[in-house]
């Protein structure tokens, strides 16, 4: 009865100590999913996760939160799965609220050819046991009414792609969460510590520098979408990775009009309306290399404009917000999550434009490798070799843009 | 929009051009002898520098010419742009 004003912190907020057993370097979703993997599932708590401004200030705070696994090919397919599996009991696993809403997604097709590649998908998914459909034009218009269906739309409707179970969670939620579960799993969580070094000897990673100071570890875990390549670069070695800009924005609030998610690759963009009304949606990537978490006005022209020929009844609506993240996008549309050319240093990265729909399968595989200094069979094929071997996993369709 | 610094037009809006990565990157001369780590190199590892990068742009919906950039990647602002074959401010790889 103290009117909300003695709620204690979800989180300590420590000095960090000189040495950690495992330092995670990034405290987004998925730097704070390992560390929660890497404390529940392998016992491994003497760890720190650094992170350079506030929990979730990155990318995870930026996503516009589509969750789904619909992926053609049977690594990815079994990576993405392997995470909405864990999404599913994930609110009552952090007795957290995450407002995981299986609203379904939908991936319009207005070509022939669009048809035929969804088609494919859908049943590769349906090979690999994901609840893939495929539906009609008037299957479409039945679940969302305001799309412009009729055959002489600019973008005709010809049917699309559809997953149930795909759906949207709040992002902020799964990191305070997350954040939570780990801090009372005695891990440390410092908060503006960036990391400025990565020490090594003989070839082993033994601490990293930082604007607190140098800490020792024996183990460093990078998980920092959108700097990657910034902290290769500290540690000696290159990834196959460029660094866009990707550019989201929401509406003024209105009452519920739409209740799936709406994507459609052909014009790159992507739709949904948030618990509080707003009408979340994106674009693409801008084209070139970028850090500074904007992106050019001429994307998000091009993306708006065709969601209101698509959804003629938001042709008024005004937006609130608009902002850019920085993406790590690989030449596959795949992850790196893996070992690196340094002993006992990790990178988990290179998820481009869809890596929050993979929070926790994504940690739970690092936080396999980091613990066993061998990939899980999950995450295998996503090494840093395949760029060497040549068995990159191309999928750059079904990465499409739901993000 | 960028607006972008053509070396025959002169400035432009970024809808005329297109992105074309990272220049000076040199398809070895014996790919023959090359083992898969350097095939590797060349085909997909990148610079992807948070600052100054060295780039391609392609002038597609004007002069149709290819040139090379400086350009930082934090503040998006072009430093120089350079014909294909000239070398960078600051001398070094053509």
């Amino acid at each position: 009865m103290s009117h909300h004003e003695k709620w204690p912190r979800a989180w300590r907020s420590p000095e960090p100590k000189p040495e950690y057993d495992v330092i995670i370097v990034g405290g987004g979703g998925h730097g704070l999913a390992t560390a929660y993997y890497l404390a529940k599932e392998h016992g491994i708590t003497n760890v720190a996760v650094l992170e350079k401004d506030h929990v979730g200030a990155g990318n995870t705070g930026r996503n516009t939160e589509v969750v789904r696994s619909n992926y053609l090919w049977d690594e990815s397919a079994a990576l993405y799965e392997f995470s909405l599996k864990l999404w599913q009991n994930l609110s009552q696993e952090l007795n957290f609220n995450l407002m995981y809403s299986k609203r379904g997604v939908i991936a319009l097709g207005h070509s022939l050819q669009e048809m035929r590649d969804i088609s494919r998908r859908v049943n590769a998914n349906r090979l690999n046991g994901i609840d893939s459909e495929l539906i009609t034009t008037a299957e479409v218009a039945e679940l969302v009414p305001i799309l412009n269906t009729s055959p002489t739309a600019r973008y005709p409707v010809l049917g699309a792609s559809y997953q149930r179970r795909g759906g949207t969670a709040r992002h902020d939620a799964v990191t305070w969460g997350f954040a939570r579960a780990v801090d009372s799993l005695d891990v440390d969580i410092v908060q503006n510590c960036e990391v400025t070094g990565i020490r090594r000897e003989n070839g082993k990673v033994t601490g990293v520098d930082t604007s607190k100071g140098y800490i020792k570890a024996a183990k460093v875990a990078v998980a920092v979408a959108g700097n990657s390549g910034v902290l290769a670069d500290m540690a000696g070695f290159r990834l196959p990775i460029e660094s866009h800009p990707l550019q989201a924005w929401v509406s003024e609030p209105i009452k519920p009009v739409l209740n799936s998610v709406v994507m459609s690759n052909a014009v790159h963009m992507y739709i949904n309306q948030t618990d509080r009304g707003e009408i979340l949606s994106g674009a693409g990537i801008d084209a070139y290399n970028g850090y500074g978490q904007r992106g050019s006005f001429s994307v998000l022209e091009h993306a708006i404009s065709s969601i209101v020929e698509m959804f003629p009844i938001f042709s008024r609506l005004r937006l609130m917000r608009q902002w850019g993240g920085t993406v790590d996008t690989c030449p596959d549309a795949c992850p790196i999550i893996g070992k690196t050319p340094v002993d006992g240093l990790y990178f988990n990265c290179g998820w481009g434009t869809g890596g929050y729909k993979a929070t926790p399968g994504s940690g739970w595989v690092y936080a396999y490798t980091i613990a066993n200094d061998q990939p899980h069979a999950l995450n295998a094929p996503f090494s840093l070799g395949r760029f060497t071997t040549g068995h990159l996993i191309d999928e750059h369709g079904a990465a499409g843009v739901a993000h | 929009m960028l607006l972008i610094p053509c070396p025959w037009c002169g400035p432009r809006d970024e809808s005329e051009f297109a992105y074309g990565g990272e220049a000076h990157v040199i398809r070895p001369p014996k790919p023959e002898k090359i083992s898969d780590d350097e095939w590797a190199d060349y085909l997909f590892m990148s610079k992807n520098p948070q600052g100054s990068h060295r780039e391609q742009w392609c002038h597609t919906a004007g002069c149709r010419r290819w040139f090379n950039a400086q350009r930082d990647t934090v503040t998006y602002k072009f430093d120089a742009v350079y014909k294909v074959g000239e070398s960078p401010p600051g001398g070094g790889e053509q």
